[in-house]
């Protein structure tokens, strides 16, 4: 097994406050990642630091290396391009004041894509996979901010999916979204999986337990522990904090 | 208390007083909204009431004549739409591509705070000022002499801090949201801005600098020594009359020169210059609001 992302010694410090303090692990590719961990312990930092968008914060320092493909990501000359490799979800639903279908091609577009057959033929995988398809396929010229809240997160997942990225981080994605369509994206993703390393960030333990190959558990900017995620929720996991939030005790 | 439904929703001395204080507040807010009208609706009714006499298309397109004793405003009508249209035409993309910069690119330094706080301070100082910085700079210093050039700098200097406090606003209120969703699926700054920030904020950027049209069409003090002139007839009708290098006319300025320095003028001509110029203001504050319900129709979220 190859590894998709090594990060080792990372440390980011807003200001004063320090978000992650020295952790170091490994994403395999192909895998789901799951990553758990009550609030303020730096799950959305690291995803930030892994797309580089962390640098659009002022006061940020980091400190430590995060290698895609064996590649430093901070010495990449072409964010963009980075950025494009990775796709990101965030908790907030936002669709883009453009329509459904602009919204889905807007990656596409910036990246030079002009050709109308190929972008509508990423159109409509995309839609598929964020199980948006046959809810929108007869309106993709209405507009992506009309659509309900649940709809824009899978229209948010559809735009992640349409740079085709290797990496897909998704940050509490189903906060936004009913259960029952968590339910189909989540199927969705056990496919995706097969074509792509998937960084889930939840704050749904039972969700990285459905889904995650391995686990990470993450608590004030710590990595307390990092396994197969079947040692996370058994009954004992190396770490007593991990049974204990896995379980419900804290967080 | 008995549990009967007619002592329930007897009123009680709170809502009886809450609801007298309501009442109260409503109707002093009322009699400020019409203190604030009432004055307007009067200036302006004078204005035409004292105007009527002269006004007519003649007015409008006429050369003052007899020493400005009589005739139309032809020539400082036009002397200020070339003020207006050519300070903007210097102010607007300055202050608009400025004001983007420092929005959506720099980051937040002792350079970036000292700009900001440099506009806001420009934005408070006496348009005199301006007039005095406009004959060192622009008709000494960069040798314009006193042009229509000269003037519609002052007047673009003077504009400047507004049109990009008022930039600032339109971008600020396209959210954070759409610029981070933008950055994450790769897109450049530029990208973002030409595709997601700019279409969402030009209805907001537009109405700030046309509201600069009535500022700059209403300064005497800026143009005064830097450009405009007490009398200066031009051909009549022709609306490329003056070039930018010629001394002009300008409403304001006529309108102080006719009530103050030149006596027995009729007693229309003055309201008659008052009229013309607030209409255009007017005329140009409409086409904006306009233009701006037509742009919100289309806004899209």
């Amino acid at each position: 097994m190859k590894n998709k992302i090594e990060i080792n010694g990372l440390k980011v410090t807003y200001g004063e406050k320090q978000a992650i303090k020295g952790i170091s692990l490994d994403v395999v590719e192909n895998e789901i990642l799951g990553i758990i961990g009550p609030a303020q312990s730096g799950k959305t930092t690291l995803l930030k630091v892994i797309n580089r968008t962390l640098e659009f914060t002022q006061g940020t320092s980091i400190e430590g290396s995060v290698m895609l493909d064996g590649v430093d990501i901070n010495a990449m000359s072409d964010v963009h391009g980075l950025r494009r490799r990775i796709g990101m979800v965030l908790p907030l639903p936002v669709g883009l004041p453009l329509s459904i279908y602009d919204n889905v091609a807007f990656a596409p577009r910036t990246a030079g894509l002009r050709n109308k057959a190929e972008l509508d033929e990423i159109v409509e995988r995309c839609l598929h996979q964020a199980a948006l398809w046959d809810e929108v396929k007869d309106r993709l010229d209405s507009l992506g901010t009309k659509l309900s809240g649940g709809q824009q997160q899978r229209l948010t997942i559809a735009r992640a999916l349409s740079h085709q990225p290797e990496v897909l981080c998704l940050d509490e994605f189903s906060i936004a979204v009913d259960p029952v369509t968590t339910m189909r994206i989540e199927e969705v993703l056990k496919t995706l999986k097969n074509d792509m390393t998937i960084l889930l960030v939840t704050n749904l333990v039972q969700q990285a337990k459905r889904l995650a190959n391995r686990t990470a558990f993450m608590l004030n900017g710590d990595l307390i522990e990092i396994d197969n995620t079947d040692v996370i929720f058994s009954e004992n996991p190396t770490e007593q904090a991990t049974y204990d939030y896995v379980n419900g005790n804290f967080g | 208390m008995e549990n009967r439904p007619e002592l329930m929703f007897t009123e009680t001395d709170i809502g009886r007083r809450n609801r007298y204080i309501e009442n109260g507040i409503r109707v002093f807010f009322f009699i400020m909204t019409c203190l604030m009208i009432v004055p307007l609706l009067l200036i302006i009714g004078y204005l035409f009431y004292k105007a009527i006499p002269v006004l007519s298309l003649d007015f409008l397109f006429k050369n003052p004549e007899d020493n400005m004793r009589s005739g139309g405003v032809w020539a400082p009508f036009l002397g200020t739409i070339y003020l207006v249209v050519v300070s903007l035409m210097v102010a607007a993309p300055i202050g608009v591509f400025a004001s983007v910069y420092l929005n959506e690119y720099a980051r937040e330094n002792w350079f970036t705070r000292i700009v900001n706080l440099a506009v806001v301070n420009l934005a408070g100082v006496p348009s005199i000022v301006h007039a005095l910085f406009g004959v060192g700079a622009f008709v000494l210093f960069s040798g314009l002499g006193e042009s229509i050039l000269a003037a519609s700098l002052t007047l673009a200097i003077m504009t400047l801090p507004v049109i990009i406090a008022s930039t600032t606003e339109a971008l600020k209120a396209v959210p954070m949201a759409f610029r981070e969703a933008c950055w994450n699926m790769g897109a450049t700054r530029w990208q973002t801005i030409r595709k997601i920030v700019l279409p969402n904020s030009i209805s907001g950027i537009l109405t700030g600098v046309i509201l600069q049209v009535s500022r700059a069409a209403g300064e005497t003090a800026p143009i005064m020594f830097t450009g405009a002139v007490f009398f200066k007839p031009i051909a009549e009708g022709d609306f490329f009359a003056y070039n930018i290098t010629d001394q002009c006319m300008a409403l304001s300025l006529h309108l102080y020169t006719i009530s103050t320095q030149v006596p027995d003028v009729a007693e229309g001509i003055p309201y008659g210059t008052a009229i013309v110029l607030v209409a255009s203001v007017l005329l140009v504050n409409a086409a904006s609001i306009a233009l701006r319900v037509y742009l919100r129709t289309r806004k899209k979220w």
